[in-house]
């Protein structure tokens, strides 16, 4: 029983970390969609952060830096997509996309140039990553029932950015219900019109959206590369962009229901590690592959109809022509 | 940001009634071309303070252009604004709000999920954090409502809001920019006619406080309703400036228009014949299970034009669809010259054609017209298996062609070239294609939803009389639109729906607008001989 339990608790445990670039994704493409732009570029992004925040760290050895490098990286992706939606009114998938392929194959190209190790970057010391914090006390505690593993295993032990990203589902919410750039913001992906002529520039509002988008999506990729990883490897995004996309639209462009349906996503990765190998009466051996396809088979069955219909903002995808 | 509520300090300490106030606007040789087209030449305007000044014109005929430029989404190629007898340069939206205008456009400009107040405050918000911004936006509010009488439940969603009150919204957004000068696109489109009522009423408090109003609107009976004064535009040109006491619509028509008009119709009495079209308990139920027309009987006789009245929305646009074989029926049926039509008999546009069933959509450019066909296939669509127009194997271009150039003389569909792509004539010359179209096959029932919708009063004239001239030869019309004016002078017997029921039949000698706003409101006291 106790041993049950204990399996859970690391499966949680590991539900945050797995779940942590999802949900500073989600939080990205909800910034952007909010204000009417598609952005199947997530994925892109947060590669590219992390290949920048992987080789800055190599050579500087400055997680600070890194992660930086990662955001700026990122940035310059999402203003690079809005120029092409917003100023020239592009499509705004064939532009995400666009993005997703030019960085696949430009981290590969680069990594090779700059290290030579097949795409891969060089791993990356302790002092360069963003290391598990561990808090006060929580060596003392951890023989203490419940409460113990609870807060030495749960609360205790994560790298920096776990925190962020949690602290930042809060900090949306608060910026998009609670300042006037959220009113601003959920107005333009509704109602353009109603903005433009309220006085409010929109590609201006949509340009500051792309820049949130990108800062968020650089912290995504920062954590993949140097705080859960130690390197930059190929294609390490692995599609976790469209799976932040899919939770967010589970969550109905709202920060709280995309935060939980990323955390429902990490859960299933993460006990699907732990039932490798499970014996099951009768059946036998649960094949890895049915665990592993068990996210993908869950979104479908999801938004085939569990959710309800999932309203995006009116504006999403159009880009903005000022009517005569 | 600016202070959105400079209002009240600058209202406090301008004498009230200023004896040589200079004009709230005056435009001075605005000029303005869109590449070849020249939207508007020397365009001179002056507005009086405090005055409803109303801009009439046909569409096309420039008003919108020249409001735009005011509002800022254009700036003009020359010309001056002065704007309270001060130089003002309009650049963008937020310089015509600084410069006190406030525009309600015809589509509205709400955000429909977001509650009034964050509709009202948007662009104008007192701080970055919104909690204060909507305390101070909501004392400023209930202030507005209650010095105009403007009442709005400021936590209801936009969205939800019946247009009349949308309407008010956007009012109060303006105001609550401090507004001194509202400018109103087309703002009657979409009203009852008890909410165009209320919206005079608003109008004329508004004009009691000193707001400015400028009314842009195309139909004559407002501008004589509510206006001070009234300037008329046509062909991008300022036409005529006049007082609204001393002018007359048949007037103001004539210059719109640039020649005479005749307002109303000359028709004889009607020669009903035997019945066409007789409806009996005719239903039809969404997928939603919301019942859209309900139950509905009537008859329509060869000879004589049957109006059908009503608030868009309420059944008027399924029953057309029912009549012309494009949805199907749910219950009950209708016989067509003996032919009977019911559920589970399944209906198809073609085969009601070919029972001489001719169908002028309300929506053209929806289910009437493709925009992207020439005008010579727009002109035979649903006809197009006509051996006429094909051969064995290929269509017939050349009889195409023939065909749609006697129908653009007969219509007289301006430019007349078969080859012009539908969307680049006028509303009115769609308009008159699509009629040609339907009533060039002598129908024996001729359904027209809308037949004026977007359309030039010129034209409108032109779409009447041949109407009221199929009528004549015999055909049984059925005519649904939201105009009264329109059913008014059409109608033989005029029908009202609401909510998918028919809740009153008027005799057209003895309907007015009073009476049959109120039906169309479900209001009206009982009366003896409602059908349905």
């Amino acid at each position: 029983m106790d041993d049950l339990l204990f399996n859970l608790l690391l499966s949680v445990d590991a539900t945050f970390r797995v779940a942590t670039p999802l949900i500073l994704c989600a939080m990205a493409g909800l910034f952007s969609e909010r204000s009417g732009v598609v952005d199947i570029g997530l994925e892109g992004k947060m590669l590219a952060a992390a290949f920048a925040a992987a080789a800055v760290a190599a050579v500087t050895g400055s997680a600070w830096l890194a992660l930086a490098a990662g955001m700026a990286v990122s940035v310059g992706l999402a203003l690079l997509h809005g120029f092409a939606c917003i100023t020239h009114r592009g499509d705004q998938v064939v532009s995400g996309v666009a993005i997703n392929i030019l960085v696949s194959g430009l981290t590969v190209v680069l990594g090779i140039a700059w290290f030579a190790r097949g795409g891969q970057t060089p791993s990356v010391s302790n002092e360069a990553r963003f290391t598990p914090i561990t808090w006060p006390g929580a060596e003392a505690v951890a023989d203490v029932p419940i409460i113990g593993p609870l807060y030495s295993e749960l609360l205790s032990g994560h790298n920096l950015l776990v925190y962020v990203a949690f602290l930042i589902v809060p900090l949306t919410w608060w910026v998009v219900y609670r300042t006037r750039f959220g009113l601003r913001l959920r107005a333009v992906g509704e109602n353009p019109n109603a903005v433009d002529t309220a006085g409010i520039s929109v590609s201006g509002l949509r340009y500051r959206a792309m820049i949130c988008c990108g800062l968020l999506c650089g912290i995504a990729g920062t954590y993949l590369s140097i705080a859960q990883n130690a390197a930059f490897v190929r294609d390490m995004t692995a599609g976790q962009g469209y799976i932040a996309l899919a939770a967010m639209i589970f969550g109905k462009w709202r920060p709280v229901p995309a935060m939980l349906a990323c955390l429902m996503f990490g859960f299933l990765d993460a006990i699907a590690i732990r039932l490798q190998g499970v014996e099951v009466p009768v059946i036998g051996p649960i094949p890895v592959q049915l665990i592993q396809a068990l996210p993908y088979v869950l979104t479908v069955v999801l938004l085939a109809g569990f959710i309800g219909r999932a309203v995006a903002p009116k504006a999403s995808g159009i880009p903005y022509v000022k009517e005569r | 940001m600016s202070d959105p509520r400079p209002r009240q300090q600058d209202g406090a300490d301008r004498p009230a009634s200023e004896a040589q106030s200079p004009p709230a606007i005056e435009l001075r040789d605005i000029d303005k071309s869109f590449g070849p087209v020249r939207a508007n030449k020397n365009v001179c305007l002056s507005v009086r303070p405090g005055a409803i000044h109303g801009i009439i014109g046909e569409n096309g005929a420039g008003k919108s252009t020249l409001m735009s430029i005011l509002y800022g989404f254009y700036e003009a190629d020359r010309g001056e604004i002065l704007i309270g007898g001060k130089q003002t340069r309009i650049r963008s939206s937020r310089d015509a709000i600084a410069a006190g205008i406030g525009m309600v456009h015809q589509h509205f400009m709400l955000v429909d999920n977001m509650s009034v107040v964050e509709n009202i405050m948007l662009g104008a918000e007192s701080g970055a954090i919104l909690t204060s911004s909507v305390a101070a936006a909501r004392a400023e509010l209930e202030r507005l409502e209650r010095d105009y009488n403007l009442d709005v439940d400021p936590d209801a969603l936009a969205g939800e809001l019946p247009v009349g009150q949308q309407q008010r919204v956007e009012i109060l957004k303006a105001l609550y920019r401090g507004a001194e000068i509202l400018i109103l696109d087309e703002p009657t489109g979409v009203l009852t006619p008890q909410e165009t009522e209320q919206l005079f009423r608003i109008l004329d408090s508004l004009r009691k406080q000193g707001v400015t109003i400028v009314l842009i609107t195309h139909k004559l009976r407002e501008i004589m309703a509510v206006t001070d004064d009234v300037s008329v535009m046509r062909g991008g040109e300022m036409i005529a400036h006049r007082s609204t006491a001393e002018t007359s619509k048949e007037e103001l028509a004539e210059l719109m228009v640039g020649r005479k008009v005749l307002l109303s119709i000359d028709k004889q009495a009607p020669q009903a014949g035997a019945t066409v079209l007789a409806v009996e308990d005719l239903s039809f139920v969404d997928r939603a299970g919301v019942p859209r027309v309900d139950k509905v009987s009537f008859a329509v006789r060869a000879g004589e034009i049957v109006g059908i009245a009503g608030v868009s929305g309420n059944g008027q646009s399924e029953l057309l669809e029912l009549l012309s074989g494009i949805k199907p029926i749910t219950s009950g049926g209708f016989s067509l010259m003996g032919e009977r039509f019911s559920a589970g008999r399944s209906l198809d546009p073609a085969a009601m054609r070919d029972l001489k069933v001719a169908h002028v959509p309300e929506d053209r450019l929806r289910s009437g017209l493709v925009r992207t066909f020439a005008a010579e296939e727009s002109a035979i669509l649903g006809y197009h298996r006509d051996p006429a127009y094909t051969g064995r194997i290929f269509m017939d271009r050349d009889a195409i062609q023939q065909d749609c150039a006697r129908k653009m003389a007969d219509f007289d569909v301006r430019p007349q070239n078969p080859n012009l792509k539908t969307a680049n004539f006028s509303g009115g010359n769609q308009q008159k294609l699509v009629l040609a179209r339907e009533i060039s096959r002598d129908p024996r029932l001729l359904l027209v939803g809308q037949p004026t919708r977007g359309v030039d009063i010129g034209a409108i004239e032109f779409i009447h009389r041949n109407i009221v001239s199929m009528r004549d030869a015999g055909s049984a019309v059925l005519l649904v639109s939201v105009e009264l004016d329109e059913i008014m002078s059409l109608s033989d017997r005029i029908l009202v729906m609401f909510e998918g029921r028919i809740v009153g039949e008027v005799p057209a000698h003895e309907a007015n607008e009073r009476l049959l706003g109120l039906m169309m409101a479900n209001a009206a006291p009982e009366r003896s001989g409602v059908a349905g």
